[in-house]
């Protein structure tokens, strides 16, 4: 089993300091050497740029929240669930959909690195990846809650999942009252990023709820 | 190993750096980083734990300096040399060298769509059967040992209640020298807040863990 060695050698300090010139180098590099294809690098920046975001677990939320089957499903096999949407792929192949409740409200970090699940919510953010939130998340989650503008009832509980393994986490927000009327397409329009991952709680903007 | 990476429970460093409606990516070579970083892993060098094992043995200063896609980039530079996919006469040189082998790239765009939208299961079948079940209390190991594994020091030597179980999935401790798949049971842990912190002593709230069989004892 390969060890920590205090005598790792460390060939990344020999790039440029400038980050534009030291990819640039190692692009090349790979290019060159015929390591990598560049149509291949286009690709995959597309699929991350372009193809997947919290849009797509957006569209799992709302329809939890009007299809009671969807919903159960979901509760049960996540995977199995969001991959009926077509969401499907790298870094959520084992997902598990936490349900936030009156009395309980879930939140997701990464303390040892920053797993995330990419098909439903596309590319971390930076705050995700940040030593802070790493950190704090786990030990003071209100304290974290509270730099996002959530104040929750004391009375609700927090319970803080920290993504040490390839399962991962979606939540389902609690669906705000008054909604009873909008589409599924509009419920999703509501479900925040942050939302999905805790941080948040979905709110109906003032200007929909006099529409409805 | 307790290196810098292990960041559950510290303290000091400050409000969160949150950004409204912030990008992707916020850099052009932000995105090449993790094309980059995608695509190596296709010449089969190392495994997922090896690339995690790779950015925690980043030197303590640079890993909190670097921001996510320069520690990327480090780390797969240091992976790349280690395995012998590059040198460092190529890197100092910015480019193929006389001797320089040339190959041809694993995969192409097409190829990469396909792998992205099926991803790659970390599940597997043991045939023995589970130590564990739901509702079982378990004791997470005291101590760790100096390569990689997924045991966060904050829950070390902390009693915990089992509410889920995974079947068995790819052991990072050993996955991370060779990919063998060898896979150990895994469970979500359930821990009281207030066993964990000193200020929590009051709190209601919990934290859920995933954690692999042979990091956890009996109560």
């Amino acid at each position: 089993m390969p060890k920590t060695t205090d005598q790792d050698l460390h060939p990344h300090s020999l790039l440029p300091s400038d980050p534009t010139l030291r990819v640039k180098v190692i692009e090349t590099l790979l290019v060159e050497k015929g390591l990598v294809d560049l149509k291949a690098i286009e690709a995959v920046i597309d699929t991350y740029q372009n193809k997947v975001g919290p849009r797509n677990g957006a569209r799992v939320v709302a329809r939890s929240w009007v299809d009671p089957g969807y919903r159960e499903r979901l509760l049960k096999d996540a995977t199995g669930a969001i991959s009926e949407l077509g969401y499907t792929g790298l870094r959520g192949e084992h997902m598990v959909a936490i349900e936030n409740t009156e009395s309980v409200h879930n939140m997701v970090v990464c303390t040892l690195c920053s797993c995330y699940p990419w098909p439903v919510l596309g590319l971390p953010p930076n705050w995700y990846k940040s030593s802070a939130y790493r950190a704090r998340a786990v030990r003071d989650p209100r304290g974290v809650l509270f730099e996002f503008g959530v104040e929750l009832d004391p009375k609700i509980k927090i319970r803080v999942w920290d993504s040490t393994s390839e399962i991962r986490y979606l939540v389902i927000p609690r669906r705000p009252s008054d909604t009873e009327n909008m589409s599924e397409d509009e419920l999703a329009s509501l479900v925040t990023r942050d939302s999905m991952i805790g941080t948040g709680v979905v709110v109906v903007p003032e200007k929909q709820l006099e529409r409805h | 190993m307790d290196g810098i990476h292990d960041l559950g429970g510290l303290e000091g460093f400050g409000p969160l750096p949150l950004e409204e409606n912030e990008p992707v990516f916020h850099m052009d070579w932000e995105r090449r980083v993790m094309a980059l970083q995608m695509l190596m892993f296709f010449w089969r060098r190392w495994s997922l734990d090896m690339a995690r094992f790779s950015m925690e043995r980043l030197p303590p200063a640079d890993y909190l300096q670097f921001s996510y896609y320069e520690k990327w980039l480090a780390s797969l530079v240091n992976r790349m040399v280690s395995t012998g996919l590059i040198t460092i006469e190529e890197i100092s040189a910015g480019g193929v060298l006389k001797d320089s082998e040339k190959c041809s790239p694993p995969v192409s765009a097409d190829d990469w769509r396909q792998f992205v939208a099926n991803g790659r299961t970390s599940s597997r079948v043991i045939e023995s059967e589970a130590r564990f079940a739901v509702g079982d209390k378990v004791v997470v190991a005291s101590h760790m040992h100096s390569g990689h594994h997924r045991v966060p020091r904050y829950v070390r030597g902390h009693s915990g209640e089992i509410i889920l179980c995974h079947g068995g999935h790819v052991f990072p401790d050993t996955n991370v020298a060779q990919a063998t798949g060898e896979a150990k049971y895994l469970y979500t842990i359930k821990f009281r807040a207030s066993d964990l912190w000193s200020e929590a002593v009051d709190s209601q709230d919990t934290i859920c863990i995933d954690l692999w069989e042979p990091y956890l004892v009996s109560e």
